[in-house]
């Protein structure tokens, strides 16, 4: 299976889809440095460039991406679901 | 391929700063000679001149910025002469003199007692003559280590800190150990990453003038009491996957590469030696650029994601990107293209040799996409209101 996200960091809760993922699609996983880790089910369809949960993220946790925070989820996330505004925001601003 | 392999050739100044670009250039010191310094460059073939909105009634920090601005930018060594036009003789005597210090042809004109006509005529003779000067100079051979360049990245998306920001990032690793002199910066935009930058600092020293630099800015933002969701991030960044100032933070810092971060600038200041610089700056791609160009860059590094068109007047911006979409959609503006990068096609060192490769047809006079397509964004950054 050919990679369809990306992720920076093996702990890192969401990756990147570097193609447009359809929902219902089982989505290959790889790392920067080109490891397949595996797969995951998209239960949206992700565009270019954005983020899929990589597994289930409860509200208020905090998402992980670059193996840090990023900010928190303000809505619980399935794994596979689509990660962006709606569901998570700043820790900052 | 070995970096001391390439032929780097460009235009050695009076004061021996190097230059990759012959720029004849006609700077107005404020907006009310715009008029009369666009008249000069229409006549004379081979002149530009740079308009800009300000330069009255400034005072204080904010018009020290604007002079500190105007002045670099003609000391820019990618301009060989400087014809200067204000409104009055008094800062326009100014402006031409502390651009004369470099020891290039200089020539400042005022329009008070004259009108316009008669000043672009006056500005005009000399102008003609700074052109015969400039294009008589030849290029000649330098060293990577004399080079000045900057990196910014605009309309981020999560492909630039997947891949168009590293293979910056290796750019600069390959470059810097030439011992080249680099300027990044967007204060706002290491919100989140900003512990990474302090961790590179060179010494306490520079940590310690880093994070009171980002502490002031982060303290401004705040006192505007005002939801940053939609410029910084913007709109752009959030359409193209980035959801926080955290993420985007991540993912511009990787335009650092491996290097430590050597000093702390003013905006518009000039780097004292080689290595990466931190300088305090908006993460708006025009007055970001212009502030480095007024610094000495004379090349700059530009990734981006959802696609900016950026340009700058005198300094080349080499775009760069890793999303297929922008890759094709927006084929014209895109130097260096690193979509394999994320097909896992090549690796890193082979997408910062890429940028690299292009860097040097830059340096060697090949135009950028900006520059063929006249991206000529002049902004100035204003600070706060004038009097």
């Amino acid at each position: 299976m050919k990679h369809s996200v990306l992720m920076h960091e093996k702990e890192d809760d969401v990756a990147v889809a570097v193609v447009d993922v359809q929902a219902g699609t089982e989505i290959g996983v790889a790392t920067l440095e080109g490891e397949f880790v595996g797969s995951v089910p998209a239960l949206e369809d992700i565009p270019l460039g954005h983020k899929i949960a990589l597994r289930d993220i409860g509200k208020g946790e905090n998402v992980i991406k670059y193996g840090r925070p990023i900010g928190h989820a303000v809505a619980p996330i399935k794994k596979g679901a689509h990660v962006h505004v709606h569901n998570l925001k700043s820790n900052r601003w | 391929m070995d970096m001391k392999s390439f032929k780097l050739t460009g235009y050695r100044r009076e004061n021996n700063k190097v230059g990759i670009r012959n720029h004849v250039i006609i700077l107005p010191i404020d907006d009310i000679s715009n008029a009369a310094a666009e008249g000069v460059a229409r006549l004379i073939k081979g002149t530009m001149a740079l308009p800009h909105p300000y330069g009255r009634l400034q005072f204080g920090a904010d018009l020290q910025l604007t002079f500190d601005t105007l002045i670099g930018t003609g000391k820019n060594p990618n301009v060989a002469a400087v014809v200067v036009i204000g409104i009055e003789p008094i800062w326009t005597k100014q402006i031409a003199d502390a651009i004369a210090e470099t020891g290039k042809p200089v020539a400042g004109f005022s329009i008070e007692r004259h009108g316009d006509l008669k000043t672009i005529e006056m500005a005009s003779w000399k102008a003609k003559e700074f052109v015969h000067y400039a294009t008589e100079l030849p290029r000649v051979p330098f060293n990577w280590s004399e080079l000045v360049l900057s990196v910014k990245c605009g309309e981020s998306d999560t492909t630039s800190g997947l891949g168009a920001n590293p293979t910056v990032g290796r750019a600069l690793d390959f470059i810097l150990a030439e011992g080249a002199t680099a300027i990044f910066g967007e204060t706002t935009e290491v919100t989140g990453g900003e512990d990474v930058v302090a961790s590179r600092a060179i010494n306490a020293e520079v940590r310690e003038k880093f994070m009171k630099t980002f502490n002031d800015y982060q303290d401004f933002v705040n006192a505007q009491d005002a939801d940053l969701l939609g410029s910084q991030p913007t709109q752009g960044n959030i359409r193209g996957g980035l959801s926080t100032i955290e993420e985007k933070a991540m993912g511009n810092i990787q335009k650092m590469g491996r290097n430590k971060v050597v000093s702390v600038l003013a905006p518009a200041e000039a780097p004292a030696g080689p290595g990466l610089h931190f300088m305090d700056s908006s993460s708006a791609a025009a007055e970001m650029v212009t502030l480095c160009g007024a610094a000495g860059s004379v090349l700059h590094f530009f990734p981006t994601g959802q696609g900016n068109v950026i340009g700058n007047p005198i300094v080349p911006v080499i775009k760069i990107t890793a999303n297929s979409i922008t890759a094709s959609t927006m084929k014209e503006h895109i130097d260096v293209d690193v979509t394999d990068l994320l097909r896992l096609d090549i690796n890193l060192d082979q997408a910062g040799m890429r940028l690299v490769e292009s860097a040097v047809h830059t340096i060697n006079g090949r135009f950028t996409c900006a520059e063929a397509l006249r991206h000529d964004e002049f902004v100035l950054t204003k600070l706060y209101r004038s009097a």
